[in-house]
């Protein structure tokens, strides 16, 4: 004989509840936050080096870096002078929450105006896993092809901003087949209320889109 | 490879689950929406590989994956959402709200009794 329970517990509660302590402390201390996913190599640290140089008089910005090991990263981020918590998972795919907060305890939080966490390099897990944060910021490369938005629909459904990097590429003729107006109609439709930048964290190019965005969601969520 | 991770909360949940009503299980039903992208044979893997010398040990697991839905803007109804055709099945209008995908869930346990 067997007896049905009926539940509807949530599996990932161990990790929502970090990411609920880590919300609070975000707003106790008045930080907004963003986590910041995408593939390896699209340049998020390259956009956020560029970001904290360029915005320092007006933000400033502390860093939590996810990578599976090396504190490369953390150490970009440190050479512009903002502070900057490195993890290595050690293999694992995604950042939790239970490691954001320990870290969020080791950053100079009165000293910074707001928080971003750059995720470990990979388009699926890590949306699967909240971290506390206000809102997600995607970022996709052209080199990685404009077929990203329906083959990883997850994190396009659910980010704040899709930043498409690395436009400087389309100049030349090699990345000619990249359809920046697919990706931006794919994701819209996955996503109709998210904002798209289309930048180059090397030259500089349309940086200024999502710098506004940025200083006014910091004000706003401050 | 986040199954490892799902995998670990399931078995949480069902050990606290079981024990609570101090019985062993035999079943569990979970569900996700197909944005978790949860692999069922990764899970499945993982799940009996931790269960080993728990009470969770040689059960069974069942996995439903929900589809998104998506709320057609001109005749109101609800359609499983595809991504490779984005329009409405009932009226094939292409403006439509995506609802948010359901969360990974611990649907039900079924456990032994005398």
């Amino acid at each position: 004989m067997s007896k049905k329970i009926q539940l509807g517990t949530k599996i990932l509660s161990a990790n929502e509840q970090y990411a609920q302590q880590n919300k609070q402390l975000l707003t106790d201390e008045k930080k907004p936050c963003l986590n910041m996913i995408s593939s390896p190599g699209s340049g998020k640290t390259t956009i956020l080096v560029r970001t904290i140089s360029d915005l320092k008089a007006k933000i400033k910005i502390g860093v939590i870096e996810g990578d599976i090991q090396t504190e490369l990263d953390a150490e970009r981020i440190r050479a512009t002078n903002a502070p900057a918590v490195q993890i290595n998972t050690k293999g694992a795919c995604h950042l939790s929450a239970a490691q954001v907060n320990s870290a969020l305890h080791k950053l100079p939080l009165q000293e910074i105006d707001a928080v971003v966490i750059e995720n470990v390099g990979n388009l699926v897990c890590p949306s699967a896993f909240e971290l506390g944060e206000n809102d997600k910021v995607v970022v996709l490369s052209v080199a990685e092809g404009d077929d990203k938005p329906i083959k990883y629909p997850a994190i396009f459904s659910k980010a704040k901003v899709l930043l498409i990097n690395k436009v400087d590429m389309l100049a030349g003729t090699a990345l000619a087949d990249f359809d920046i107006e697919k990706v931006k109609a794919d994701t819209l439709r996955l996503n109709k209320d998210i904002q798209i930048f289309c930048i180059s964290a090397k030259t500089g190019e349309g940086m200024q889109g999502w710098y506004d965005w940025l200083c006014e969601s910091v004000g706003k969520l401050k | 490879m986040h199954e490892t991770m799902v995998a670990k909360g399931l078995l949480d949940s069902i050990i606290a689950e079981s024990e609570k009503r101090n019985a062993k299980p035999t079943k569990a039903k979970m569900s996700c929406g197909t944005f978790n992208t949860v692999n069922d044979e990764v899970l499945l893997f993982a799940f009996e590989a931790i269960a080993k010398g728990t009470i969770c040990e040689g059960m069974k697991l069942d996995i439903e994956h929900k589809s998104i839905q998506g709320k057609c803007k001109s005749c109101g109804k609800q359609f499983d959402f595809n991504i490779t055709k984005p329009a409405c099945s009932h009226c094939g209008c292409d403006k439509f709200d995506l609802l948010p995908d359901p969360a990974l869930l611990l649907e039900e346990i079924e456990l032994e009794t005398d």
